[in-house]
Formats: structure tokens, C-alpha cells, sequence
């Protein structure tokens, strides 16, 4: 088991420098405290009961020193804390700017080129990126433990985050302010790069991942799509209401509208339900549900479409 | 003392002189805790108009001054009357503290009054308190203020009516001066919000 | 005072009277006291078994046991609960009212009607929330907006429960203050005051002075709600973070009204079972008028990732690492207490240096959130919870269960059985432990908190955590059975068993319905413990 995630940015080597100097000073102080609680309550234990105690009230120097050297302890702790804060706040110059957007219950990413994705952040090693983030609706946290770094995410206002990643791999993306039912599964994973993968992703079609799909069957790609692109934050296989209708079941079935008609939910119902959500919402449910136009490709709708067909 | 420890059972663990200055120093430490209360709405004022100096000044041109000008002075004068019943029951003079007592009564009621006539104007022309954070500010705060006013009537009512069964005296009055104390308070915040949202916007 | 000295002769202990009349319409602090006791214990008892659930459904990666919304909606109940129902009433109002006329030697509080109206604010506040259960909330128990102002859950009852739940709690800070300044007895100076007194006093100054703020606030979530005010709307012009600002400016005061008071019962159970004076009694005094004024000053702390600016985060940082000082100070003197004391390990003192044990983790925890660079990484992350739980269970319950078993006796004339009260104290606090000492590892290994579902690498941790909730859970159980039985079937307790200096003890258990026949005069301070030498006061 490891004790702390990955160092997985240039910014996590110093937050765990600042974590380890204050373990290691709690730690001294704990067993100080702890030890001399124990060795007191064992060695003075009552033995009879009129034993006599010393009338004790105070000791000036005494005080003074444990007032005086945990004070300095704690202004050094404060200037540390502040000079790593102060660089993870300020990006370098040359960062490159991806915006994202927060909203229930996913992310979306969009990069300088036109590229859109959703849930996957692709970045490129050992290169700066600013985040420059804000909400659709409700306040959001951005969040990657092996970058240790975090920002609430605001409705009306950008906020922003930057991080050099200096390990290629795939990390976790967690929303850390609570936003309603989907909080927990608005999850995403932040994909590093090396420079020449970085490169084919950058050049391919947009709206993919970095990695091929295409040789999945239909219906395994529109597994992999629910759980990737956040469908699976309101829409369960198993037939329990989340936020929006479950997929169990729903193909070739009569689904009663909030207007009271009715409409079978055949192909053209569902990849009209994906890509225009709000047009035809279904009885007892919000219209929040977020337009997927441009961010799937006709071929992943298909295929999500595919997978839906097979949850009866 | 004899006579208030029938009246109040649970008083007479306490001299007369104690009750009185313990009821003296609840009472400010509570009219403290009221300016807190409207201390936000006032940093809340502070915030948004920093932030949108231009909405506020152009809104509140919407506000009727004449009318919050005239209820500023009923609410001093009322004040003033409040006080005067205050000294005259500590004199000893129950009439004419009745008689001040009920003279504030009818200015706070006035003040209601002219308040609604005030409020219905703006909902006649489709200004509500969703309409802009300035006129958030100016029904929450002149809202939050009115509830106060109907609060001190009420106590107002209380100690008149006591003060005509001849309860209070030049000993015992502190009724009648914690009564006075809350009215002031009242008198107090609207002076604050009169000039904020009136005349400043 | 010719009326004290009728009917004295004859003793009648205050729980004498029966009947619900007599308890509803009662104007003696020490029935009040039961009153904010037995429905204070109440919630905790209702909000402990929502954790359990909640931990329950945490036993697992996947959200099987129920789906997220209830489990938002459980720890938005268990939050709220614990927090505005039982933690800040709980040792203030309860204990506060039981003690403090009987500390500085008074009959009543300064008003005792307006006590008892106290006590029916909390009632209707409780009243407002329980019909607000109907549809429980799902915003946690800050909440935050623009969340809470668009959830189609009633936000608005359970914040207007919580709302009318402030002015009880005004008004009996008020009350306390003024009972502090005008009933002492005589020779009861302000240097010879028990602890507790000092702490009850300091977090009576932060209900007075917080309460108003957070009532304001939620007013205007409500109105936000209702009329469509937008001062927390981007849409209309307003700013989310304002509420954060306001809703701390109350919530971190509070914070030290929910400890001030379990550092209060400390400083009292400690001198007691050692046998020796408080040591630096006036360090411990006013290091609680230190951490309640700064505690106003330390509110964004909460808010380092919110986007505030690098200069406030920094302010806010300095201003949050004075508070520890304090805190540590207190630490200090309790353990210097011990030295060459007669140590009796009873279960009253076992919670009392489980509270110092425990603390002392919340607070050196509470390191890692104050400095910058590690709350980005762990805010919002189980370490959170665990320093909160560190601070709250481990400081706050202890204490309050601590202030059970040692005025138990004087309370209920009764005794408890010692032996089974041990071995409970031993279950809650392995229990405690591994409940949340695993939940730092999970915060620094980055799980955030109020997920209903994790990634499977937490597991083994989470699952440990729940097992842990068990253990407690059964001490806590333990603890109410051998309590209650006591109450049933108990011995009958002596004036004064522990041989205490403090005035409460002086007098029958339980104490008679005016605490003394005679109004004490008092000559010394409570702590004279041990045997007076050349050294002097």
C-alpha cells in the first residue's frame, strides 16, 4: 500500500515536502505529549488515598517556553506553506491554456485547436498547462491527487490552475466540492502524454481519444463511452432512478414525455435524446441533461446507442 | 421588594438593584446581537454597491424620498417621546408616561402606514424584491427593519397598558426603560438606512 | 433576603416534582439543564445511527445499500443534526445551565424565564426541522450555494429550523453572560472562577457575537429561495463565495463554541483526579477569551481553493496558525497538571486524558490545514473529516462524556457502575480510532469527502473505517445502558465522592431546588489541591 499517491507533477514533490515537514513535527510533539501523559498516569497512579501532592500552580519560565518555541515553529510552518502556495498559484508564461468546464456531473475539456473531450484531459509531459475552469451550474472542485492540486470551480467566474505533469500515465480527476447526486461519479482522468503520442492525439480527429477504438464491436465501444464520458453519473444499467431515466430496458419501449405524450424510444429517439436532450424529456425528470452534439461522434452515439439495446 | 416578589416568582433571587442593572445589561448586550443581525445585510450593502456603483445610484432615484424623509422624522420624533416617557415615570408620573408611551405607539404606526403606502407603490410598478440586488437589498433590509417596528409596538402595547394599571413607578420602571431601549434601536437602524438607500443609493 | 430563610430546614432535591408540567413550565436551571440534556442526547444518539447507515453504505466501493441521493441526504442530516441540534447546544446549554449557577454559588440564572423560553425556541427550531424531514435537504451542512438555492430538496424549513434554533442560542449566551457578571457570590472573583465558568463565559461572548450572522445568512438563502433574491445568484449579479464568507464568519466561531466548553470540563475533571491545582490557571482562562476572539478572525481558512486572493489566503494562514498557540498552551498545562499528582484513574478522568490523546491529534492535524500548500492537496478530502471528527468527537464528545460520568452523581444522586463505565470508555476510544485515523491516509491519498461511491483503491481503508463505526458504536451503547440502569437502579451517591473543592459539591445530591440554604462565601480559589508549601499563589 502506498502512503501518498504518485508524484506525478512538478508542483507534488513540494506539497509533500511541506506535508512530510509538518508529519514529522506533529509527530515529535504527539509522542512528547503522548509519552509524558503515560509515564504521569502510571507513575503517580493513587496508591492510598491521602496521599499528599505538592501545591503547584504555575511556572513562569515553563509557560513562556512552550508558548514562545511552538509560536516560531508555527511562523516557519506558515512562510512554507505560503512560498509553495505562492508558485502553485502563479503559472509560468508559457503554459499552455485548456479550458474546462465543470458541470453536473461531468467535465469538458476544450483545447487551443478546436479539440473537445469529455472526462479525458489529454496533456503533454513535462510541458506547463493552465486550466482556465469554470461551471455551468453549481460550485465544482477540480482535483488530481498525483498532481496535488485542487480549485473550486465557480458558476460566473474563471478561476484557474496550472501544473507541469512529469510522469506519463493516467491519473485521477476527482470532483472535490459537493454538487448534488452525481458528485461522487463526476469522475475524470487526466491522460499524460509523451511528446510524440501527444502529437498523433493532437493531429487526429477531433473529439477522440488518444488511443484507437475503433476496432470494438459496437456495443463494447458504447460501454466503454457510458462509463468514460459521464453518462453513468445519472443514468443507471440496472434499472434504479438516478438523476435521469436508467437504460435498462428503455429500447423499443413507450416512454411518456413531461408533456403527457408519448413516443417510442427507437433509434432515432435515443441519438435525438443525446444530442438534444431538452427536446423530448421524459415525465418526472429534470431538463438538465447536457448536449453531447460535437462532443461524441456519430460513430460513438451509434454505439452507445448499440449498448443501450442490450441492457433489457 | 416585597411587592416585586409577588409579581415575579422568579425574581427574588436577586435584589432589585441586581435585577435591574442585569436587566440593563442583557438588554444592550441583546440590541448588540440585533446590530449584528443587520450588520450583514449592511456588508452585504457595502459589497454590492463597491461592485455596481452605477445600478445603485440609478435605482434608487425609483425611491420615494419625500415619504422616507417623513417617516425619518416621525420615527426621531417618536424617539424624543420615548425618552420624555422614560424621565416622566421616573419621576413618578404615571399619566404622562402613559400618555408619551401611547404618543410613540401612534408615530410607530404612522411609520407603518406611510411604509405601506410606499411598498405598494413599488409593487405597482412591477418592482419586487427579485428585481435587482439593489431592491433585494432595499425590501430585505427595510423588511427586516419593518419586522422590528411591529416587535417594538408590541412591546410598547405591553408596557402601556401596565403603565396605565399603575405597575410602574419611580422605583420600578425597568419595563418601560428596556422598552425604550429596543425602540431607540429601532429608531437607530432606520436612521442608518434612510440616508444608505435614499439618498446615498 | 428574609424570604431564603423559610422552608430550608427541610431538604427537597430538585427532581423531586414529577410530572410534564413541571418540567415544560420550569424555571430551574438544573431541570432545564435535563431538558437540553435528555433532547441534545436525543439527537446525538439520531445522528450517530445516521453515520452508522452512512458508513454502512461506505463499506463498499459501489452505492448498493442506498443510492447517492439518500446518502446525501444522510450525511446532510447527520451534519445539521450533530451540529445545530447537538453539538452547540449540547455542552453550553446543558451542562452550562446545570453548572454554572452552582459554581459561582448563585440560586438561578440572571433570568430564568427567559431560560426556559430559550429552551422552547430549541424546541420549535426542532419542531421546524423534523417537518422539513419530509423532504430532507441534500446540500450538507454548510449549505453551500448556488447549490442549496436550487435543489428541488426543502432547503428551506431545515435552514429555518436552524435559524430559530440561533435565537435560543443568543439568548442563552445572554443569559450566561449576565448571570457571569451580576450572581457571582461574594468572594467569588473573577481569578478564583472555576474553569469551566471562564469557558462557558467565552463561548457565551461567541454565540452572542456569531449567532446573528449566520441567522442573517440563512435568511437570505431563504429569501434567495422564496423571492428570488440573487445576492448569492451569478445570474443576477451576486457571488456564491459571499455565502461562504458569511456562512464561516458564523460557522468557525462556532467551531470553538462546540470545544471551548469540553476544554472547560477538562480543567475541571483533571485538578480533581490528581489532586493538585490547575496548573497556569490563568494562561487556561484567558487562552479561551485568545481563541474566541481570534476565532473570528480566522473564517476563510475553509476557503483557500475557493478563489480568494493570494494576499487574504496568506492573511488567513497567519491568522489561523495564532490560534494554535492557544490550543497548544492548554495542552501544556493539562499535562503539567498530572506531575506529581495522586492519580485516580476514574472513567471521567479516563475521557479526560483521552480528550487530551485525542485532541492533540485534531490539532497537529489541524497544522496541515492551516498551511497553504497542503490544503490545496487535502482540502475537501477525508483528512478534513477526520481533523473535524478528531476535533469533535475526540475533543467535544469526550468531554461531554467525560461531564456526564463526573457530575453524574451530583446530578441524579445516583451512581453508575464504574467498572462497566471503563470498559465502555475502553470501546468508544479504540473504536473512535479506528474509525478516523484511517481517514487521513484516505484524505492524503486524495478520497474526497461526501462521495457516495469510490474508486476500489480506497477500499480496504473505508471498509476498516466501518468497522471501526461498529466498535464505537457498541461503546456508545455500553455507555447509555450502564448510565440509564444507574438512573433505575443505582446506589445512591454522597455529597461529594470525589472530594472536590468546587462549590457544586458542597451541597446535597442531588442539589435542592435553591442549590444553598445559605448564600457561600467564598475565600479561596476552587484548585487548592495539595499541600500548600513556601509557594505561593
Amino acid at each position: 500500500m502506498t502512503w501518498i499517491p504518485e508524484v506525478a507533477s512538478n508542483l507534488a514533490g513540494k506539497v509533500d515536502g511541506v506535508l512530510l515537514t509538518i508529519t514529522l513535527l506533529s509527530l515529535f510533539f504527539f509522542v512528547l505529549i503522548t509519552v509524558i501523559l503515560v509515564v504521569f498516569a502510571i507513575k503517580y497512579k493513587r496508591k492510598r488515598d491521602d496521599e499528599e501532592t505538592p501545591y503547584i500552580t504555575g511556572s513562569e519560565p515553563l509557560e513562556i517556553i512552550w508558548t514562545v518555541i511552538p509560536s516560531i515553529l508555527l511562523i516557519a510552518l506558515f512562510v512554507y506553506g505560503f512560498v509553495v502556495y505562492k508558485e502553485m498559484r502563479n503559472p509560468p508564461a508559457d503554459a499552455v491554456d485548456i479550458t474546462v468546464t465543470g458541470k453536473q456531473w461531468l467535465w469538458t475539456f476544450d483545447y487551443y485547436n478546436g479539440k473537445k473531450t469529455l472526462n479525458q484531459l489529454y496533456v503533454e509531459q513535462n510541458r506547463p498547462v493552465r486550466l482556465v475552469m469554470m461551471s455551468d451550474d453549481v460550485l465544482h472542485s477540480f482535483f488530481v491527487p498525483g498532481f496535488r492540486t485542487k480549485q473550486d470551480v465557480l458558476p460566473g467566474r474563471y478561476v484557474q490552475l496550472w501544473f507541469t505533469p512529469t510522469k506519463i500515465g493516467t491519473f485521477d480527476i476527482f470532483c472535490a466540492e459537493y454538487c448534488g447526486t452525481g458528485h461522487s461519479v463526476m469522475l475524470g482522468k487526466v491522460n499524460v502524454l509523451s511528446p510524440e503520442a501527444y502529437d498523433i492525439w493532437e493531429s487526429g480527429l477531433p473529439g477522440e481519444g488518444g488511443q484507437s477504438v475503433a476496432s470494438l464491436p459496437p456495443a463494447e465501444l458504447g460501454e466503454k463511452i457510458y462509463k468514460e464520458k459521464g453518462c453513468n453519473a445519472c443514468h443507471s444499467v440496472d434499472g434504479s432512478t438516478l438523476v435521469g431515466p436508467s437504460f435498462k430496458g428503455v429500447y423499443d419501449h413507450k416512454v411518456e414525455l413531461a408533456d403527457g405524450s408519448q413516443v417510442d424510444a427507437d433509434e432515432n429517439y435515443l441519438r435525438e435524446s443525446i444530442l438534444e436532450p431538452q427536446a423530448k424529456t421524459v415525465k418526472g425528470f429534470q431538463p438538465v441533461m447536457p448536449s453531447f452534439k460535437g462532443i461524441l461522434s456519430d460513430d460513438e452515439v451509434t454505439a452507445v446507442i448499440a449498448y443501450i439495446k442490450t441492457l433489457k | 421588594m416585597a411587592e416585586a416578589d409577588i409579581e415575579q416568582p422568579h425574581g427574588h433571587h436577586m435584589d432589585p438593584a441586581t435585577e435591574y442593572s442585569s436587566s440593563k445589561l442583557g438588554m444592550w448586550l441583546f440590541l448588540g446581537t440585533e446590530i449584528l443581525l443587520f450588520g450583514g445585510l449592511f456588508a452585504a450593502y457595502a459589497i454590492f454597491h463597491a461592485r455596481f456603483p452605477e445600478m445603485f445610484y440609478e435605482q434608487h432615484l425609483e425611491l420615494n424620498r419625500t415619504m422616507g424623509a417623513i417617516n425619518t422624522c416621525v420615527l426621531i420624533f417618536s424617539s424624543l417621546t420615548m425618552a420624555m416617557g422614560v424621565s416622566a415615570i421616573k419621576l413618578g408620573r404615571q399619566k404622562t408616561a402613559a400618555i408619551l408611551i401611547l404618543i410613540t405607539i401612534i408615530c410607530g404606526l404612522t411609520f407603518g402606514v406611510i411604509k405601506y403606502f410606499e411598498y405598494s407603490a413599488k409593487f405597482s410598478h412591477h418592482i419586487y424584491p427579485d428585481t435587482s440586488i439593489f431592491f433585494s437589498l432595499y425590501f430585505l433590509m427595510t423588511g427586516l427593519h419593518m419586522i422590528h417596528v411591529f416587535i417594538g409596538l408590541g412591546i410598547l402595547a405591553v408596557v402601556f397598558v401596565l403603565t396605565l394599571k399603575g405597575k410602574f413607578d419611580a422605583k420600578y420602571n425597568t419595563p418601560i426603560e428596556m422598552g425604550g431601549l429596543y425602540w431607540h434601536l429601532v429608531d437607530l437602524i432606520w436612521i442608518y438606512l434612510f440616508p444608505l438607500l435614499y439618498l446615498i443609493g | 433576603m428574609a424570604n431564603h430563610t423559610i422552608a430550608h430546614d427541610v431538604y427537597v432535591p430538585f427532581l423531586e416534582k414529577k410530572g410534564f408540567l413541571s418540567w415544560i413550565l420550569t424555571t430551574d436551571h438544573k431541570r432545564i439543564g435535563i431538558l437540553y440534556l435528555v433532547s441534545t442526547s436525543l439527537f446525538f444518539l439520531a445522528a450517530g445511527i445516521i453515520a452508522l447507515l452512512m458508513r454502512f453504505e461506505l463499506l463498499t466501493p459501489a452505492s448498493d445499500f442506498v443510492d447517492p441521493h439518500t446518502y446525501n441526504v444522510l450525511f446532510t442530516l447527520h451534519g445539521s443534526i450533530m451540529v445545530f441540534f447537538f453539538i452547540v447546544p449540547g455542552l453550553a446549554a446543558s451542562f452550562g445551565n446545570f453548572l454554572i449557577p452552582l459554581m459561582i454559588g448563585a440560586r438561578d440564572v440572571a433570568f430564568p424565564k427567559l431560560n426556559i423560553a430559550s429552551y422552547w425556541i430549541y424546541l420549535l427550531g426542532t419542531a421546524i426541522l423534523l417537518v422539513g424531514l419530509l423532504k430532507p435537504a441534500d446540500t450538507g451542512w454548510t449549505f453551500y450555494t448556488p447549490y442549496s438555492a436550487t435543489t428541488n430538496t426543502d432547503v428551506v424549513l431545515m435552514t429555518f429550523g436552524v435559524f430559530v434554533l440561533g435565537f435560543s442560542s443568543i439568548l442563552t449566551g445572554l443569559n450566561f453572560i449576565v448571570t457571569t457578571h451580576k450572581m457571582r457570590a461574594p468572594g467569588m472573583t473573577w481569578h478564583r472562577l472555576p474553569l469551566f465558568i471562564w469557558a462557558s463565559y467565552a463561548t457565551s461572548i461567541l454565540q452572542l457575537l456569531a449567532t446573528p450572522v449566520v441567522g442573517i445568512t440563512l435568511l437570505l438563502l431563504i429569501t434567495e429561495r422564496t423571492l428570488g433574491v440573487g445576492f448569492f445568484d451569478p445570474a443576477k449579479g451576486g457571488d456564491p463565495i459571499l455565502f461562504q464568507n458569511f456562512f464561516w464568519f458564523y460557522s468557525h466561531p462556532a467551531v470553538y463554541i462546540m470545544i471551548i466548553p469540553a476544554m472547560g470540563v477538562i480543567s475541571e475533571i483533571i485538578p480533581v483526579f490528581s489532586r493538585k491545582p490547575i496548573f497556569g490557571y490563568k494562561a487556561i482562562a484567558y487562552s479561551s477569551l485568545g481563541i474566541a476572539f481570534i476565532s473570528f478572525l480566522v473564517w476563510a481558512h475553509h476557503m483557500f481553493v475557493s478563489g480568494i486572493s493570494e494576499t487574504a489566503a496568506m492573511i488567513f494562514s497567519f491568522l489561523t496558525f495564532l490560534v494554535a498557540i492557544p490550543t497548544a498552551i492548554k495542552v501544556f498545562n493539562w499535562t503539567a497538571t498530572l506531575y506529581k499528582g495522586s492519580i485516580q484513574l476514574h472513567s471521567a478522568m479516563l475521557y479526560a486524558l483521552g480528550f487530551i490523546f485525542l485532541f492533540t491529534i485534531g490539532g497537529l492535524t489541524g497544522v496541515f490545514l492551516g498551511a497553504l500548500a497542503a490544503d490545496v492537496h487535502l482540502h475537501d478530502t477525508y483528512f478534513v473529516v477526520a481533523h473535524m471528527h478528531y476535533v469533535m468527537i475526540g475533543g467535544t464528545v469526550m468531554g461531554f462524556f467525560g461531564a456526564l460520568h463526573f457530575w453524574y452523581p451530583k446530578w441524579f444522586g445516583k451512581m453508575f457502575n464504574e467498572t462497566v463505565a471503563k470498559i465502555a470508555w475502553f470501546f468508544v476510544f479504540v473504536g473512535f480510532n479506528v474509525t478516523f485515523f484511517p481517514q487521513f491516509f484516505l484524505g492524503v491519498q486524495g478520497m474526497p469527502r461526501r462521495y457516495a461511491s469510490y474508486p476500489a483503491e480506497f477500499e480496504s481503508l473505508m471498509s476498516l473505517s466501518t468497522y471501526g463505526s461498529w466498535i464505537l458504536g457498541f461503546g456508545i451503547l455500553v455507555m447509555v445502558i450502564n448510565l440509564l440502569s444507574g438512573l433505575i437502579s443505582g446506589p445512591k451517591a454522597p455529597e461529594n465522592p470525589y472530594n472536590s473543592l468546587s462549590l457544586e459539591w458542597q451541597i446535597p445530591s442531588p442539589p435542592p431546588h435553591e442549590n444553598f440554604e445559605e448564600i457561600p462565601q467564598v475565600t479561596d480559589w476552587t484548585y487548592g489541591y495539595g499541600k500548600k508549601k513556601e509557594l505561593e499563589v
